[in-house]
């Protein structure tokens, strides 16, 4: 596959692994996180860990749009979702999180109208095609979505039509990067950093991390030379003493990120003063939600929906894998009581989620040999 | 920590867990930890499938876990047959002196025609290549019709015509049928059930358990052609690319390994929901062994890998109707394979990968980069009624 394939040559992956190994000191450990949920599925799908030297290791981050998701508002999509005039549309991954009640999936099941979707703007052309119902979008994801979400919203409103909903889930990426660098239980030494996020927000955003808490930062690309060469360029910055924010994906990463998404976000979308996230409580500034102008389409603005706030079980360590305090096989139902057929958390959930993915492709300690 | 200062020489305050170098006995420890959380979830996993689910989700359906669950938990042990339990693609029965093999298989494929192929092709050889890779020649099959009130009669008239068609080509006879017609809304056009008897062929001696370390792994064609072309016919993803369903009669391919291999080919399974990935799982598990898969063997047609990697879903998951995967001992795998090509539809057949002895019941791929990974049974459902 031309482009693609490019970024998975294992001869530049054997030289790349060849340098990191002559960077990094023998005598020292390094905790590297990567902050999205798509680092972790490529580090264990292709198996890159097998290429870093074992004083490297990699934490996993919370940068998984489904996995930070808490379970009260699932909950409270599944009450929306139960109302007779309204179709439900989600994306496949959020219909097997388990809120308090059950999963959106287990609601269809029971009869609730709910259908998965691939782009929010399959759940407007529902609308279109359904006009004696509510179509109601449960929208998730980083910055990297949610200029996706504020486009088809606008395009709702330009074409007049009026029964559509966004249930809005969006989340920014700084704020709990600022509550982890504020954890006193995580000590690491730097950051592998978002990449599709950054092609929104651009990398100038995270130039706090240098600046005020002394890790460097390198925005990386998904594939596996990408994560490689992210790693590597961490690895060279502690190494030479240096400490600052690179990109390693420059073919799509501007530093000052793309202006016409970042002006989309803020013609119909607000922060609202705080939002819970699985694991690691309310983070203030952290969340969107539908401004003003586009109050007509919020779905909890439209319906009583009941804010419902579900601890999260106490078995389930989400939170300290988020933070990447406890590695998925250290949490107590690892892969016994939780797995991705019956999830207890949403990192079980999620192809991207650190559980899911360390269950599915991991599941292989890194010394052990296939004989 | 000191805001500002970069992190550039190792702080010694408290030695970290895992560093070799200062705390080599917490590293040996975390490692030992996660042998032991592995054995652990190994033992979980092999333990007998409960079905504790309150409703059958569309997961239930997939060829995956919750099939398993479904199988193992619920009908294996309330028939509790012996032809039932060794799960085969065909039950072995011999009546009179007669070794006869029997199928039986349901179509709900949306949509009812998609590019290589239509509901009614897809109904014959699906039973057909459940017969063939159980080492059965197909003889005759049944054709029981559901059928959706309005359906245009030029709809079935073409499915009857497909199915005749497809019964033709593969060699058997349609013996029997069925015709019922339900409220529209209440079925989408059509559904297909069917039963097949075969003739076990005397040159077969397959058995799901009989893998041995050393062993080949071969898959007849490119993987992955169905499921991806019924998935672009639904027209949902905006892509487009010409990929066609391989639903063929494996029969042919069935008959050329065992003229080729004989005693030596241990054992075939049709490749179809929850594709490559499944198959080989559920063989690794059943005879005890391991598989190694090698990545950058795998045969995919590049329009596939095109729209499974846009969709981010791994080929060896997504259901083939003309692939079956078929373990031979070593030193008959290269005539296997040779005579496997000779086929017409085989052409790409591969040897993918070998069997091993640990870790017992896992199927581990060496990946295109370099490094390695378990690939496991399917969870969930991508592809929702694909056959």
């Amino acid at each position: 596959m031309k482009f693609v394939d490019e970024y998975r040559d294992p001869e530049l992956g054997r030289v790349l692994a060849e340098k990191v190994q002559a960077t990094v000191e023998p005598g020292r450990h390094y905790k590297i996180m990567e902050v999205c949920g798509g680092h972790t599925h490529t580090i264990y799908r292709y198996g890159v860990d097998d290429l870093l030297p074992k004083n490297v290791e990699l934490v996993h981050g919370p940068g998984c749009p489904v996995c930070v998701i808490p379970m009260g508002r699932v909950d409270d999509g599944i009450v929306v979702a139960r109302r007779p005039e309204v179709i439900f549309t989600c994306f496949g991954d959020m219909m097997r999180v388990p809120g308090g009640e059950g999963s959106l999936l287990e609601a269809k099941a029971e009869g609730a109208d709910i259908r998965m979707v691939y782009s929010p703007l399959d759940a407007l052309r529902i609308a279109k095609e359904s006009p004696d119902r509510e179509v109601v979008f449960f929208a998730v994801g980083f910055e990297t979505t949610a200029p996706s979400t504020a486009l088809t919203l606008m395009r709702a409103r330009a074409e007049g039509v009026d029964n559509f909903f966004c249930y809005c889930n969006h989340v920014t990426i700084v704020p709990p990067l600022r509550a982890l660098l504020e954890s006193p239980d995580l000590r690491l030494d730097g950051f592998v950093g978002p990449g599709h996020v950054s092609t929104v927000i651009g990398a100038r955003p995270y130039e706090f991390i240098p600046a005020d808490y002394g890790k460097p930062i390198v925005v990386s690309g998904f594939e596996p030379l990408d994560v490689l060469q992210s790693v590597y360029m961490v690895l060279k910055q502690l190494g030479e003493g240096r400490c600052e924010v690179e990109n390693q994906y420059t073919r799509v990463v501007p530093y000052e990120g793309n202006r016409r998404a970042l002006a989309v976000l803020s013609e119909v979308f607000e922060l609202r003063t705080h939002f819970e996230w699985r694991g690691l409580g309310f983070i203030s500034q952290s969340g969107l939600r539908l401004n003003e102008a586009y109050a007509d389409f919020d779905a909890e603005r439209r319906y009583e929906v009941p804010g419902v706030r579900v601890a999260d079980p106490k078995a389930c360590q989400c939170g300290e894998v988020l933070k990447g305090v406890i590695k998925p096989w250290e949490c107590k139902v690892f892969g016994t009581a939780c797995t991705p057929e019956r999830p207890i958390g949403t990192c079980m959930v999620s192809s991207e989620g650190a559980c899911a993915a360390y269950y599915n492709f991991g599941r292989f300690a890194r010394e052990r040999e296939v004989v | 920590m000191t805001r500002g200062e970069p992190t550039d020489a190792p702080v010694a305050d408290t030695p970290p867990a895992g560093d070799p170098a200062v705390g080599g006995r917490e590293r040996d420890d975390f490692d030992h930890r996660e042998r032991e959380a592995l054995a652990r979830i190994e033992k979980v996993r092999s333990m007998p499938a409960r079905f504790r689910d309150e409703r059958i989700t569309m997961a239930h359906g997939a060829g995956g876990k919750a099939t398993h669950t479904l199988i193992e938990g619920l009908f294996a042990p309330a028939f509790d047959s012996e032809a039932l339990r060794v799960l085969d693609d065909a039950a072995s029965l011999e009546i009179g002196g007669a070794k006869l093999a029997i199928t039986t298989d349901s179509f709900v494929v949306k949509p009812i025609r998609f590019p290589g192929g239509s509901i009614g092709e897809l109904a014959v050889n699906g039973t057909v290549n459940d017969l063939a890779v159980s080492g059965a020649r197909p003889i005759a099959i049944t054709v029981s019709l559901v059928l959706e009130e309005g359906l245009p009669s030029d709809e079935l008239r073409a499915e009857v015509e497909a199915i005749a068609a497809a019964a033709k080509t593969a060699g058997v006879e349609v013996v029997a049928g069925d015709t019922k017609v339900v409220e529209r809304g209440k079925a989408d056009s059509m559904y297909i059930c069917t039963t097949g008897l075969g003739q076990r062929d005397p040159r077969a001696r397959l058995s799901p358990a009989s893998l041995e370390p050393g062993d080949r792994v071969l898959v007849s064609g490119r993987v992955g052609d169905h499921g991806t072309a019924i998935m672009l016919a639904r027209g949902e993803f905006e892509l487009g690319a010409s990929i066609e369903s391989d639903t063929r009669s494996l029969w042919p391919a069935m008959d050329a390994l065992l003229d080729a291999a004989g005693p030596a080919l241990r054992c075939a399974r049709d490749a179809t929901r929850g594709g490559v990935a499944s198959v080989l799982n559920e063989l690794a598990a059943q005879s005890g062994v391991a598989a190694l898969i090698h990545e950058d063997r795998i045969p995919v047609h590049p329009a596939v890998a095109g729209a499974c990697e846009i969709l981010g879903i791994d080929p060896m998951y997504v259901a083939n109707e003309g692939v079956l995967v078929a373990v031979v001992a070593a030193d008959a795998a290269a005539d296997a394979l040779a005579a496997l090509r000779e086929v017409t539809g085989c052409d790409a057949a591969a040897d993918i990968g070998e069997v091993r002895t640990e870790p017992t019941g896992m199927v581990i791929v060496q990946t295109a980069f370099g490094g390695k990974r378990v690939m496991d049974l399917l969870v969930g459902d991508p592809l929702p009624r694909i056959c």
